[in-house]
Protein backbone atom coordinates (compact mmCIF):
# COMPACT_ATOMS: atom_id res chain seq x y z
CA UNK A 1 0.00 0.00 0.00
CA UNK A 2 1.36 3.21 -1.02
CA UNK A 3 1.97 5.69 1.90
CA UNK A 4 0.14 9.06 2.57
CA UNK A 5 2.37 11.53 3.92
CA UNK A 6 1.25 15.16 3.79
CA UNK A 7 3.68 18.20 3.91
CA UNK A 8 2.15 21.10 5.63
CA UNK A 9 2.95 24.30 4.81
CA UNK A 10 1.94 27.94 6.38
CA UNK A 11 1.28 30.46 3.99
CA UNK A 12 3.45 33.66 4.34
CA UNK A 13 3.71 32.81 7.98
CA UNK A 14 5.06 35.63 10.12
CA UNK A 15 3.08 37.89 7.78
CA UNK A 16 -0.29 36.21 8.07
CA UNK A 17 -0.12 36.15 11.72
CA UNK A 18 1.05 39.98 11.58
CA UNK A 19 -2.26 40.41 9.99
CA UNK A 20 -4.65 38.76 11.86
CA UNK A 21 -3.66 41.13 14.61
CA UNK A 22 -3.78 44.36 12.61
CA UNK A 23 -6.60 44.18 11.38
CA UNK A 24 -6.86 48.01 10.52
CA UNK A 25 -3.94 47.53 7.96
CA UNK A 26 -5.90 44.31 6.75
CA UNK A 27 -6.16 44.90 2.53
CA UNK A 28 -2.99 46.95 2.59
CA UNK A 29 0.71 45.57 1.12
CA UNK A 30 2.99 44.13 4.41
CA UNK A 31 5.61 42.97 5.97
CA UNK A 32 7.59 41.54 8.35
CA UNK A 33 11.22 42.91 8.59
CA UNK A 34 14.38 41.99 10.72
CA UNK A 35 15.34 45.27 12.00
CA UNK A 36 13.16 47.57 11.00
CA UNK A 37 14.48 50.75 11.97
CA UNK A 38 17.28 49.91 10.51
CA UNK A 39 18.62 50.39 6.63
CA UNK A 40 20.25 46.71 6.13
CA UNK A 41 17.03 45.08 7.72
CA UNK A 42 15.79 42.33 5.50
CA UNK A 43 12.17 40.92 5.02
CA UNK A 44 11.35 37.74 6.48
CA UNK A 45 7.78 37.55 5.09
CA UNK A 46 5.59 39.67 2.84
CA UNK A 47 1.76 39.24 2.66
CA UNK A 48 -0.01 38.56 -1.16
CA UNK A 49 -0.64 42.31 -1.63
CA UNK A 50 3.23 42.56 -0.72
CA UNK A 51 4.42 40.17 -2.90
CA UNK A 52 2.02 41.58 -5.90
CA UNK A 53 4.21 45.18 -5.82
CA UNK A 54 7.08 42.58 -6.35
CA UNK A 55 8.17 42.18 -2.64
CA UNK A 56 10.93 38.94 -2.04
CA UNK A 57 11.36 37.87 0.92
CA UNK A 58 15.01 38.05 1.71
CA UNK A 59 15.73 41.36 0.26
CA UNK A 60 16.59 44.71 1.99
CA UNK A 61 13.89 46.65 3.81
CA UNK A 62 15.36 49.62 1.24
CA UNK A 63 14.74 47.89 -1.93
CA UNK A 64 11.34 46.70 -0.86
CA UNK A 65 10.23 50.34 -0.01
CA UNK A 66 11.19 51.33 -3.75
CA UNK A 67 9.07 48.75 -4.97
CA UNK A 68 6.36 49.34 -2.69
CA UNK A 69 6.63 52.85 -1.36
CA UNK A 70 3.53 52.43 1.37
CA UNK A 71 4.75 49.52 2.45
CA UNK A 72 3.84 48.64 6.07
CA UNK A 73 6.44 47.11 8.39
CA UNK A 74 6.12 45.12 11.36
CA UNK A 75 9.15 43.90 13.50
CA UNK A 76 8.84 40.22 13.85
CA UNK A 77 7.31 38.74 17.24
CA UNK A 78 8.80 35.28 17.40
CA UNK A 79 6.81 34.49 20.88
CA UNK A 80 3.36 34.74 19.34
CA UNK A 81 4.75 32.96 15.97
CA UNK A 82 5.77 29.81 18.51
CA UNK A 83 2.46 29.70 19.89
CA UNK A 84 0.93 29.69 16.21
CA UNK A 85 3.38 26.94 15.65
CA UNK A 86 2.56 25.04 18.50
CA UNK A 87 -1.15 25.29 18.15
CA UNK A 88 -0.96 23.77 14.43
CA UNK A 89 0.89 21.21 16.21
CA UNK A 90 -1.67 20.48 18.40
CA UNK A 91 -4.26 20.28 15.58
CA UNK A 92 -2.12 17.50 13.62
CA UNK A 93 -2.17 15.36 17.07
CA UNK A 94 -5.93 15.33 16.30
CA UNK A 95 -4.82 12.91 13.33
CA UNK A 96 -1.54 11.62 13.92
CA UNK A 97 1.61 10.95 16.21
CA UNK A 98 3.79 11.14 13.36
CA UNK A 99 5.17 14.32 12.37
CA UNK A 100 8.11 15.73 11.76
CA UNK A 101 8.29 19.60 12.17
CA UNK A 102 10.51 21.30 9.38
CA UNK A 103 11.66 24.82 10.99
CA UNK A 104 8.69 26.70 12.32
CA UNK A 105 6.10 27.11 9.83
CA UNK A 106 6.87 23.54 8.16
CA UNK A 107 5.83 19.61 8.94
CA UNK A 108 5.27 16.19 7.33
CA UNK A 109 2.49 14.31 8.84
CA UNK A 110 2.26 10.11 7.91
CA UNK A 111 -1.14 9.65 7.74
CA UNK A 112 -1.34 6.54 6.54
CA UNK A 113 -2.41 4.46 9.15
CA UNK A 114 -5.55 7.15 10.16
CA UNK A 115 -8.01 6.35 7.66
CA UNK A 116 -10.64 6.52 10.49
CA UNK A 117 -10.17 10.27 9.61
CA UNK A 118 -9.99 9.86 5.88
CA UNK A 119 -8.07 9.62 3.19
CA UNK A 120 -5.30 11.43 2.63
CA UNK A 121 -6.88 14.25 0.75
CA UNK A 122 -10.01 14.50 3.57
CA UNK A 123 -7.24 15.16 6.13
CA UNK A 124 -5.59 17.73 4.49
CA UNK A 125 -8.97 19.61 3.60
CA UNK A 126 -9.54 19.43 7.37
CA UNK A 127 -6.51 20.55 8.52
CA UNK A 128 -6.23 23.32 6.16
CA UNK A 129 -10.12 23.88 7.57
CA UNK A 130 -9.44 24.11 10.93
CA UNK A 131 -6.05 26.24 10.66
CA UNK A 132 -8.05 28.83 8.88
CA UNK A 133 -10.89 29.07 11.03
CA UNK A 134 -8.88 28.13 14.46
CA UNK A 135 -6.01 30.16 13.96
CA UNK A 136 -6.67 32.95 11.23
CA UNK A 137 -3.46 32.23 8.76
CA UNK A 138 -3.81 29.46 5.57
CA UNK A 139 -1.75 26.80 5.00
CA UNK A 140 -1.03 24.71 1.71
CA UNK A 141 -0.81 20.88 2.19
CA UNK A 142 0.87 18.55 -0.49
CA UNK A 143 -0.21 14.84 -0.26
CA UNK A 144 1.59 11.98 -1.83
CA UNK A 145 3.31 9.12 -1.12
CA UNK A 146 6.62 10.05 0.05
CA UNK A 147 8.00 13.39 1.54
CA UNK A 148 9.86 15.13 -1.27
CA UNK A 149 6.52 15.14 -3.53
CA UNK A 150 4.43 16.11 -0.35
CA UNK A 151 7.13 19.25 -0.29
CA UNK A 152 6.98 20.02 -3.86
CA UNK A 153 3.08 20.00 -3.49
CA UNK A 154 2.96 22.26 -0.89
CA UNK A 155 4.69 24.83 -2.68
CA UNK A 156 2.90 24.05 -6.26
CA UNK A 157 -0.92 26.03 -5.32
CA UNK A 158 -0.78 28.52 -2.96
CA UNK A 159 -2.38 29.99 -0.65
CA UNK A 160 -4.86 27.39 0.95
CA UNK A 161 -4.72 24.67 -1.20
CA UNK A 162 -4.21 20.70 -1.26
CA UNK A 163 -2.45 20.04 -3.81
CA UNK A 164 -2.46 15.51 -4.86
CA UNK A 165 0.63 13.93 -6.53
CA UNK A 166 0.40 10.35 -6.98
CA UNK A 167 1.60 7.37 -8.84
CA UNK A 168 -1.11 8.33 -11.31
CA UNK A 169 -0.10 12.13 -12.30
CA UNK A 170 3.80 12.26 -11.00
CA UNK A 171 5.16 12.41 -14.59
CA UNK A 172 2.34 15.10 -15.25
CA UNK A 173 2.68 17.06 -12.00
CA UNK A 174 6.49 16.72 -11.28
CA UNK A 175 8.88 16.43 -14.10
CA UNK A 176 7.99 19.12 -16.06
CA UNK A 177 9.00 21.31 -12.84
CA UNK A 178 12.38 22.67 -12.77
CA UNK A 179 14.98 21.11 -11.06
CA UNK A 180 15.83 23.32 -8.49
CA UNK A 181 12.16 22.93 -7.07
CA UNK A 182 13.87 19.72 -5.84
CA UNK A 183 14.41 18.86 -1.99
CA UNK A 184 18.33 19.28 -1.75
CA UNK A 185 19.33 20.91 -5.13
CA UNK A 186 20.59 24.10 -4.27
CA UNK A 187 22.44 26.30 -6.25
CA UNK A 188 25.43 24.33 -6.74
CA UNK A 189 23.95 21.49 -7.93
CA UNK A 190 21.39 23.02 -9.95
CA UNK A 191 24.15 24.80 -11.80
CA UNK A 192 26.21 20.97 -11.62
CA UNK A 193 23.18 19.64 -13.24
CA UNK A 194 22.31 22.43 -15.95
CA UNK A 195 26.12 21.21 -17.45
CA UNK A 196 24.81 18.08 -18.21
CA UNK A 197 21.75 19.38 -19.57
CA UNK A 198 19.66 18.67 -17.02
CA UNK A 199 16.99 21.43 -16.08
CA UNK A 200 13.59 19.82 -15.18
CA UNK A 201 12.89 16.67 -12.10
CA UNK A 202 12.11 14.97 -15.55
CA UNK A 203 15.51 15.25 -16.98
CA UNK A 204 16.84 14.15 -14.01
CA UNK A 205 14.70 11.07 -13.39
CA UNK A 206 15.57 9.62 -16.94
CA UNK A 207 19.59 10.75 -16.67
CA UNK A 208 21.89 8.01 -15.09
CA UNK A 209 22.24 7.55 -11.96
CA UNK A 210 26.01 6.02 -12.64
CA UNK A 211 26.28 10.05 -13.92
CA UNK A 212 24.66 11.61 -11.53
CA UNK A 213 26.86 9.67 -8.89
CA UNK A 214 29.97 10.62 -10.62
CA UNK A 215 28.68 14.73 -10.95
CA UNK A 216 27.71 14.75 -6.97
CA UNK A 217 28.77 11.98 -5.19
CA UNK A 218 25.63 10.08 -3.40
CA UNK A 219 23.92 12.79 -2.90
CA UNK A 220 23.43 12.30 -6.66
CA UNK A 221 21.70 9.25 -6.04
CA UNK A 222 19.99 10.32 -3.93
CA UNK A 223 18.67 13.17 -6.24
CA UNK A 224 17.84 10.60 -8.77
CA UNK A 225 15.51 8.46 -6.67
CA UNK A 226 13.85 11.33 -5.44
CA UNK A 227 13.09 12.57 -8.78
CA UNK A 228 11.89 9.07 -9.82
CA UNK A 229 9.54 9.05 -6.13
CA UNK A 230 11.47 6.53 -4.82
CA UNK A 231 11.80 8.52 -1.46
CA UNK A 232 11.27 6.19 1.28
CA UNK A 233 12.65 7.91 4.19
CA UNK A 234 10.08 7.99 6.74
CA UNK A 235 8.11 10.89 8.85
CA UNK A 236 10.43 10.61 12.12
CA UNK A 237 8.31 11.13 14.87
CA UNK A 238 9.07 14.37 17.04
CA UNK A 239 10.08 14.71 20.55
CA UNK A 240 7.79 17.51 21.39
CA UNK A 241 9.97 19.06 24.05
CA UNK A 242 12.76 19.70 21.74
CA UNK A 243 11.84 21.63 19.03
CA UNK A 244 15.24 22.75 18.12
CA UNK A 245 15.48 25.90 16.55
CA UNK A 246 18.77 26.35 15.30
CA UNK A 247 21.16 28.25 12.42
CA UNK A 248 24.56 26.35 11.27
CA UNK A 249 26.23 25.94 8.60
CA UNK A 250 29.04 23.63 6.92
CA UNK A 251 31.49 23.19 4.74
CA UNK A 252 33.37 20.60 2.90
CA UNK A 253 36.47 22.12 1.72
CA UNK A 254 38.18 21.72 -1.54
CA UNK A 255 41.71 20.55 0.18
CA UNK A 256 42.60 18.68 4.05
CA UNK A 257 43.07 21.21 6.78
CA UNK A 258 46.57 20.96 8.66
CA UNK A 259 46.36 23.84 11.57
CA UNK A 260 44.55 25.66 13.45
CA UNK A 261 45.18 28.31 11.12
CA UNK A 262 43.63 26.67 8.52
CA UNK A 263 40.59 26.32 10.94
CA UNK A 264 40.55 30.01 11.51
CA UNK A 265 40.15 30.72 8.20
CA UNK A 266 37.08 28.42 7.46
CA UNK A 267 35.59 28.73 10.40
CA UNK A 268 35.53 32.86 10.16
CA UNK A 269 33.39 32.69 7.01
CA UNK A 270 31.54 29.79 8.95
CA UNK A 271 30.97 32.26 11.65
CA UNK A 272 30.04 35.39 9.89
CA UNK A 273 27.39 33.77 7.65
CA UNK A 274 25.90 32.55 10.65
CA UNK A 275 26.18 35.76 12.70
CA UNK A 276 24.83 37.58 9.79
CA UNK A 277 22.29 34.99 9.28
CA UNK A 278 21.45 35.22 12.89
CA UNK A 279 20.87 39.39 12.77
CA UNK A 280 18.55 38.94 9.66
CA UNK A 281 16.30 37.34 11.67
CA UNK A 282 16.37 39.18 14.73
CA UNK A 283 17.61 36.69 16.91
CA UNK A 284 20.62 35.97 19.08
CA UNK A 285 21.92 32.26 20.07
CA UNK A 286 22.99 31.30 23.78
CA UNK A 287 24.68 27.94 22.40
CA UNK A 288 27.06 27.20 19.99
CA UNK A 289 28.44 23.88 18.57
CA UNK A 290 31.12 22.97 16.17
CA UNK A 291 31.03 19.85 14.15
CA UNK A 292 34.67 18.66 12.36
CA UNK A 293 34.86 15.75 9.92
CA UNK A 294 38.83 14.02 9.52
CA UNK A 295 39.47 12.84 6.34
CA UNK A 296 38.85 9.93 7.32
CA UNK A 297 35.42 10.87 7.85
CA UNK A 298 35.00 10.67 11.57
CA UNK A 299 33.10 13.30 13.29
CA UNK A 300 33.68 14.83 15.99
CA UNK A 301 31.72 17.63 17.54
CA UNK A 302 31.18 19.74 20.60
CA UNK A 303 29.26 23.22 21.64
CA UNK A 304 29.00 25.46 24.55
CA UNK A 305 26.49 27.92 25.81
CA UNK A 306 27.40 31.20 27.25
CA UNK A 307 25.99 33.39 29.81
CA UNK A 308 25.08 36.28 27.20
CA UNK A 309 23.46 35.68 23.92
CA UNK A 310 25.08 36.60 21.15
CA UNK A 311 25.17 37.84 17.28
CA UNK A 312 28.55 38.83 16.21
CA UNK A 313 30.97 36.94 14.18
CA UNK A 314 33.45 37.20 16.62
CA UNK A 315 32.09 36.15 19.16
CA UNK A 316 31.18 32.78 17.52
CA UNK A 317 34.31 32.88 16.46
CA UNK A 318 35.63 33.45 20.01
CA UNK A 319 33.53 29.94 21.44
CA UNK A 320 34.25 28.59 18.53
CA UNK A 321 37.77 28.63 18.49
CA UNK A 322 38.09 28.11 22.48
CA UNK A 323 36.00 24.63 21.46
CA UNK A 324 38.47 23.49 18.87
CA UNK A 325 41.95 24.38 20.30
CA UNK A 326 40.37 22.53 24.28
CA UNK A 327 39.19 19.68 22.22
CA UNK A 328 40.89 18.88 18.68
CA UNK A 329 44.38 18.00 19.08
CA UNK A 330 45.30 17.72 15.04
CA UNK A 331 45.03 13.59 15.36
CA UNK A 332 44.56 13.51 11.18
CA UNK A 333 43.64 16.40 8.99
CA UNK A 334 40.29 18.07 8.43
CA UNK A 335 38.05 17.70 5.96
CA UNK A 336 34.57 19.29 6.38
CA UNK A 337 33.47 21.67 8.87
CA UNK A 338 30.55 22.57 10.65
CA UNK A 339 29.26 25.84 12.71
CA UNK A 340 25.75 26.00 14.56
CA UNK A 341 23.70 28.46 16.91
CA UNK A 342 21.08 27.17 18.85
CA UNK A 343 18.95 28.26 22.04
CA UNK A 344 17.54 30.69 19.81
CA UNK A 345 16.36 34.26 21.46
CA UNK A 346 14.71 37.18 20.35
CA UNK A 347 17.75 39.75 20.03
CA UNK A 348 15.59 42.46 21.91
CA UNK A 349 15.36 40.07 24.84
CA UNK A 350 17.36 42.24 27.31
CA UNK A 351 20.63 40.95 27.76
CA UNK A 352 22.48 40.97 31.37
CA UNK A 353 25.63 43.41 31.46
CA UNK A 354 28.19 41.17 32.67
CA UNK A 355 31.32 42.22 34.83
CA UNK A 356 33.58 40.00 32.81
CA UNK A 357 32.31 41.30 29.11
CA UNK A 358 33.22 44.80 27.48
CA UNK A 359 29.91 45.63 26.29
CA UNK A 360 31.08 48.53 24.30
CA UNK A 361 33.78 45.96 22.63
CA UNK A 362 30.39 44.02 21.44
CA UNK A 363 28.64 46.72 20.46
CA UNK A 364 31.32 48.20 18.18
CA UNK A 365 31.83 44.51 16.54
CA UNK A 366 28.32 44.60 15.99
CA UNK A 367 28.09 47.79 14.11
CA UNK A 368 31.26 46.58 12.11
CA UNK A 369 29.67 43.50 11.17
CA UNK A 370 26.08 45.28 10.23
CA UNK A 371 28.25 47.58 8.17
CA UNK A 372 29.77 44.64 6.21
CA UNK A 373 26.27 42.96 5.76
CA UNK A 374 25.34 46.27 4.28
CA UNK A 375 28.41 46.67 2.07
CA UNK A 376 27.60 42.83 0.85
CA UNK A 377 23.88 43.11 0.44
CA UNK A 378 25.16 45.93 -1.86
CA UNK A 379 28.04 44.98 -3.95
CA UNK A 380 28.66 41.02 -3.33
CA UNK A 381 29.44 38.61 -0.86
CA UNK A 382 33.49 39.64 -1.78
CA UNK A 383 33.18 43.30 -1.87
CA UNK A 384 34.46 43.29 1.89
CA UNK A 385 36.51 40.76 3.08
CA UNK A 386 38.85 39.83 6.89
CA UNK A 387 42.45 40.31 6.07
CA UNK A 388 42.44 36.57 7.46
CA UNK A 389 40.88 35.61 4.70
CA UNK A 390 43.47 36.17 2.48
CA UNK A 391 45.39 33.93 4.26
CA UNK A 392 44.44 31.34 2.10
CA UNK A 393 42.19 32.79 -0.46
CA UNK A 394 41.09 29.75 -2.10
CA UNK A 395 40.11 27.87 1.03
CA UNK A 396 37.90 30.96 2.14
CA UNK A 397 36.57 31.24 -1.30
CA UNK A 398 32.61 30.28 -0.68
CA UNK A 399 29.62 32.10 -0.02
CA UNK A 400 28.11 29.89 3.11
CA UNK A 401 25.15 32.37 2.74
CA UNK A 402 24.17 32.65 -0.30
CA UNK A 403 24.65 28.67 -1.13
CA UNK A 404 22.91 27.44 1.91
CA UNK A 405 20.82 24.50 1.46
CA UNK A 406 18.64 23.20 4.47
CA UNK A 407 19.50 20.11 5.28
CA UNK A 408 16.56 18.04 7.24
CA UNK A 409 18.40 16.20 9.26
CA UNK A 410 17.13 12.64 9.05
CA UNK A 411 17.71 12.62 5.65
CA UNK A 412 21.38 12.07 5.62
CA UNK A 413 22.14 10.04 8.46
CA UNK B 1 -11.18 47.25 18.16
CA UNK B 2 -9.92 44.73 20.53
CA UNK B 3 -11.92 45.35 23.65
CA UNK B 4 -10.66 43.65 26.86
CA UNK B 5 -12.45 43.57 29.66
CA UNK B 6 -12.32 41.85 33.23
CA UNK B 7 -14.32 38.52 33.30
CA UNK B 8 -15.83 36.88 36.45
CA UNK B 9 -16.04 33.19 35.84
CA UNK B 10 -16.38 30.06 38.01
CA UNK B 11 -13.20 27.43 37.32
CA UNK B 12 -15.73 24.12 37.22
CA UNK B 13 -13.82 21.01 39.32
CA UNK B 14 -13.81 19.46 35.75
CA UNK B 15 -10.82 22.15 35.23
CA UNK B 16 -13.55 24.29 32.88
CA UNK B 17 -14.08 27.51 32.67
CA UNK B 18 -17.52 29.17 32.86
CA UNK B 19 -17.48 32.91 32.27
CA UNK B 20 -20.62 34.73 34.37
CA UNK B 21 -20.25 38.29 34.07
CA UNK B 22 -18.61 40.63 31.99
CA UNK B 23 -17.38 43.88 33.58
CA UNK B 24 -17.47 46.58 31.12
CA UNK B 25 -15.05 50.04 31.56
CA UNK B 26 -17.82 51.61 33.71
CA UNK B 27 -18.35 48.74 35.87
CA UNK B 28 -21.73 47.63 34.81
CA UNK B 29 -22.27 43.76 34.95
CA UNK B 30 -23.32 42.05 32.10
CA UNK B 31 -24.39 38.85 33.30
CA UNK B 32 -24.54 36.02 30.58
CA UNK B 33 -27.24 34.33 30.21
CA UNK B 34 -26.03 31.13 28.69
CA UNK B 35 -23.07 29.63 26.89
CA UNK B 36 -23.98 28.22 23.23
CA UNK B 37 -20.58 27.29 22.05
CA UNK B 38 -16.92 27.13 22.87
CA UNK B 39 -14.42 26.70 20.06
CA UNK B 40 -11.48 27.42 19.34
CA UNK B 41 -11.23 30.41 16.95
CA UNK B 42 -9.25 33.29 15.33
CA UNK B 43 -11.02 36.55 16.08
CA UNK B 44 -10.70 38.30 12.32
CA UNK B 45 -12.50 41.75 13.19
CA UNK B 46 -10.59 42.65 16.51
CA UNK B 47 -7.72 40.76 15.50
CA UNK B 48 -6.55 37.39 17.79
CA UNK B 49 -6.65 33.72 17.93
CA UNK B 50 -8.15 31.86 21.21
CA UNK B 51 -10.90 29.67 22.90
CA UNK B 52 -13.95 31.76 21.69
CA UNK B 53 -17.40 31.81 24.27
CA UNK B 54 -20.86 32.14 21.82
CA UNK B 55 -22.64 34.26 24.87
CA UNK B 56 -26.08 35.46 24.92
CA UNK B 57 -26.27 38.22 27.32
CA UNK B 58 -30.22 39.27 27.30
CA UNK B 59 -31.51 39.23 23.55
CA UNK B 60 -27.95 39.94 22.40
CA UNK B 61 -25.42 37.37 21.27
CA UNK B 62 -21.53 38.23 21.46
CA UNK B 63 -18.35 36.35 20.86
CA UNK B 64 -15.99 36.39 24.28
CA UNK B 65 -12.53 35.06 23.43
CA UNK B 66 -10.08 34.16 25.75
CA UNK B 67 -6.49 34.40 24.52
CA UNK B 68 -3.23 33.77 26.25
CA UNK B 69 -5.02 34.65 29.62
CA UNK B 70 -7.30 37.65 28.58
CA UNK B 71 -10.48 38.31 27.71
CA UNK B 72 -11.60 40.01 24.97
CA UNK B 73 -14.68 40.72 22.93
CA UNK B 74 -15.48 41.48 19.68
CA UNK B 75 -17.04 44.62 19.06
CA UNK B 76 -20.47 44.42 16.89
CA UNK B 77 -20.05 46.84 13.68
CA UNK B 78 -16.68 45.70 12.40
CA UNK B 79 -15.68 48.28 9.72
CA UNK B 80 -12.41 46.15 8.70
CA UNK B 81 -14.55 43.74 6.65
MG1 LIG C 1 5.68 28.86 4.81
Amino acid sequence: MDRAILHCDLNSFYASVEELYHPETRGLPIAVGGDVDKRHGIILARNQLAKKFGVQTAETIWQAKLKCPNLILYPPNYERYMLFSKRTREIFHCYTDLIEPFGIDEAWLDVTHSSIYGSGEKIADTIRNRISNELGVTASIGVSFNKVFAKLGSDLRKPNFTTIINKENMAEMVWPLKVENLLYVGKATQRKLNTLGIYTIGDLAHSEPKVLKRLLGKIGEMLWMFANGKDESPVSKYDATEIIKSIGNSVTCYRDLNSDKDLNVVMWVLAESVASRLRDQGLKAKGVAISLRDNELNCFSRQCVVANPINTASELMLNARKLYKDNYFWQKPLRSIGLKSFQLVDSKAATQLSLFTNQQEIDKEYRLEVAMDDIRGRYGFNSVKRASMLLDPALSDFNPKGDHIIFPENFLK
Amino acid sequence: MKQFVDVVCIYTKTGQIRPLYIVWEDGIKYPIDKITQIIPAAALYSGGMGMRYTCKIGNQQRYLFLEEGKWFVEKSNMPYY
